[in-house]
């Protein structure tokens, strides 16, 4: 199962569900994971509080975004990282191989970052000769089966057990068919220790910066980010210019809610806080902006600039389990990078709005209290009104305009459609005409109509 | 135009409405037994909390621990007990890489999530809470007493913190670990393969 090429998802769905088996397992195991989550979130009755807390956090936060980065800027120079701007990814590229090129980088090791993923930086680096190795396990896993995460923060939970061997065993030569996770895990621990031990410089993503004091803190739960920049003399920290907090006490609220939300852990292993390098070392902090600052000025989308990229609306999402990570053909894929792809690029990623019952879930979920089935409806209107839709979504909707405003046609065609659907072979109801009853049973056809039931009921009523 | 001027102002020219910062004074969870708590999440995230009676005590403990006693090369970081390796005569990381235990200082921990916070104040080189086989982390309680080295929640962890020197800290709760290869739980990713808590009363 390798990358998917399309950006469509209704087609790279299909693709996914051709296994159905693995579709359903797919299915379970991110369940598996919300229920965690509910779990985790019942055990503290602050729950909602800490909910809004964060949430008005993040909205204070980016309606002050320019004097905090400034914050920022000022207290991490003060405590001897340096800090740099980018304003596009491409930028963003170049500053860290500037970095690593005056060092005569060889070799870096990376722990999980998103950004870096958006970016691409990997193939950027490898291009001018530097091994890039990804730490955290499930990213390794990925790189070496040369595919992008198929999750934000499980990037190989679309890989079964047997997927891990046989990568395992032709790029580290475990013993093939050995599928325990334990042997597994030990023989990535020691292939990766050989990594950490010979890098020149460490690359991490941040999960909080915190403007007050100009630190900031990165969660995982192996060490991998940890082990990475505290062996090497180089650390380069790459961030978003959305996460920003501004005070410390602030990471209080962030920190409760993060882990319980992403795999319903009370917190991470480690929640490590930068303040400033290793001594004798250097600490780079880029700050990137690739399209974040557009999305403050709408009403409909600013909020989605409060994600803390817990995964927890992919974690809940019924399209999201039933059709894969991969389907989305993007870094971020799920609710959340249904309503960022788009808004980044609207031709790509046209399809993503789509991509949703509109159920409501992942804003049930979301610990910052985005309201994510809202965006998502409104962006499709937008798709519609730049004409991205297809054919074959606007022309029933607006035969269907037509005839519900037109009672008569409408009776008669519920008639049509009852007898049709109780006397009609199967192949005529279910075929390519009716992409609806490709994975679903169409409803069963009443005795009655509405209508003639309740024309019956106000008839009995009256002879009474 | 640099992009920093370029960001910033980028930043500074969108309408975005004023809101303010909620309170951080609210009523935040506190448990009937914050120490015990603490045990119960430790153990659900794979540590273990022992309390201990001064350095004999703490000595006697580790005599128990099989990878302690099984380890060729060890660190302390704790008065009265001394390491085979002196992190203070290292002067390269590098040379931690076969560490098989570290007993190293930890600071307070939390009950709500079995964190502890430790920072390299007293670890010359930070990477020893990482690269070790094995760890475990000594809490000192003030007065003899294990309550006051346990707050309840994160709010209350982050009111004892101070920020003014060049200082890495990391809240560790349990060992290393990893799901990443179908959600099964291994212990022992790329840190600590266990993790002991002690407090020293
Ligand atoms: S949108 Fe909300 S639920 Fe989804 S990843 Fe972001 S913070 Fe988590």
């Amino acid at each position: 199962m390798s990358a998917i090429k399309s950006y469509d998802h209704p087609t790279n769905a299909d693709q996914f569900n051709k296994d159905q088996a693995r579709t359903h397992w797919h299915d379970s195991s991110l369940w598996f994971i919300r229920e965690k989550r509910d779990r985790m979130s019942k055990s503290l009755p602050e729950w909602e509080t800490l909910r809004t807390c964060a949430s008005q956090i993040k909205a204070h936060t980016v309606s002050k975004l320019a004097d905090y980065l400034e914050e920022f800027e000022k207290n991490a120079t003060a405590r001897g990282a340096t800090v740099h701007w980018a304003k596009d990814a491409e930028e963003h590229n170049r500053i860290v191989l500037e970095i690593l090129q005056k060092h005569q980088t060889k070799r870096i090791v990376k722990s999980k970052s998103m950004l870096t993923e958006e970016c691409h930086l990997n193939p950027w680096l490898e291009k001018h000769g530097i091994e890039v190795v990804d730490t955290d396990l499930g990213e390794r896993i990925v790189q070496l089966r040369n595919e992008p995460p198929s999750h934000i923060v499980m990037p190989a939970i679309h890989l079964k057990k047997e997927d891990v061997s046989n990568t395992f065993h032709e790029h580290l030569q475990t013993e093939q068919g050995n599928y325990d996770p334990n042997y597994l895990t030990e023989s990535a621990r020691q292939h990766l220790r050989q990594k950490f031990c010979q890098a020149d410089a460490g690359i991490t993503g941040v999960n909080f910066a915190i403007a007050e004091t100009g630190g900031f803190v990165v969660c995982t739960n192996e060490g991998n980010a940890d082990l990475g920049v505290s062996l090497p003399k180089v650390h380069i920290a790459c961030m978003g210019i959305e996460k920003l907090i501004p005070k410390v006490d602030h990471l209080s609220i962030f920190l409760r809610l993060l882990a319980r939300s992403a795999t319903g852990q009370p917190i991470t292993t480690y929640s490590s806080h930068f303040h400033g390098p290793i001594e004798g070392g250097e600490l780079h902090i880029v700050l990137v902006d690739n399209g974040r600052s557009k999305l403050m000025n709408s009403d409909d989308y600013r909020n989605s600039l409060k994600c803390i990229r817990c995964g927890a609306c992919m974690n809940t999402c019924p399209v999201y389990r039933r059709s894969g990570g991969h389907s989305y053909a993007a870094t971020v894929p799920g609710p959340i990078g249904s309503i960022l792809n788009p808004l980044r690029d609207a031709k790509h990623h046209k399809t993503l709005p789509f991509a949703c019952t509109l159920c409501g879930s992942c804003s049930d979920v979301c610990p910052v209290k985005i309201n994510l089935h809202e965006q998502l409806l409104t962006l499709r209107t937008e798709v519609k009104n730049q004409k991205q839709l297809p054919i074959s979504k606007t022309l029933p909707m607006q035969i269907a305009s037509f005839v519900f405003q037109r009672p008569k046609l409408f009776a008669w065609l519920g008639g049509v459609g009852k007898f049709f659907l109780r006397t009609m072979p199967r192949f005529l109801i279910y075929n390519a005409m009716n992409p609806w009853g490709r994975n679903r049973e169409m409803p069963e056809a009443p005795p009655e109509s509405f209508r003639k039931q309740y024309a019956q009921r106000v008839k009995k009523k009256s002879d009474k | 135009m640099s992009s920093k001027d370029q960001i910033l102002k980028s930043v500074r020219n969108q309408l975005v409405p004023s809101a303010d910062l909620p309170s951080l004074d609210q009523d935040w969870i506190q448990y009937d037994d914050a120490v015990a708590h603490f045990g119960d999440v430790l153990q659900a995230v794979g540590g273990t909390a022992i309390a201990v009676e001064g350095i004999d005590g703490l000595t006697e403990e580790l005599a128990k621990i099989p990878a302690y006693t099984a380890a060729k090369k060890t660190v302390s970081c704790i008065d009265g007990l001394v390491g085979t390796v002196d992190l203070d005569r290292v002067e390269d990381p590098h040379e931690l890489e076969d560490i098989d235990y570290a007993v190293l200082p930890g600071e307070f921990a939390v009950a709500e999530n079995a964190a502890v916070w430790v920072t390299d104040t007293k670890l010359r080189h930070r990477v020893i809470a990482f690269i070790p086989q094995h760890i475990c982390l000594v809490i000192h309680c003030p007065d003899g007493n294990v309550e006051k080295a346990v707050v309840h929640n994160m709010a209350e962890a982050y009111q004892r913190l101070t920020w003014s020197r060049n200082e890495f800290g990391c809240f560790i709760s349990g060992p290393s670990k990893t799901a990443d290869i179908e959600q099964s739980l291994v212990i022992g990713a790329h840190g600590a393969r266990s993790l002991h808590v002690f407090f020293v009363i």
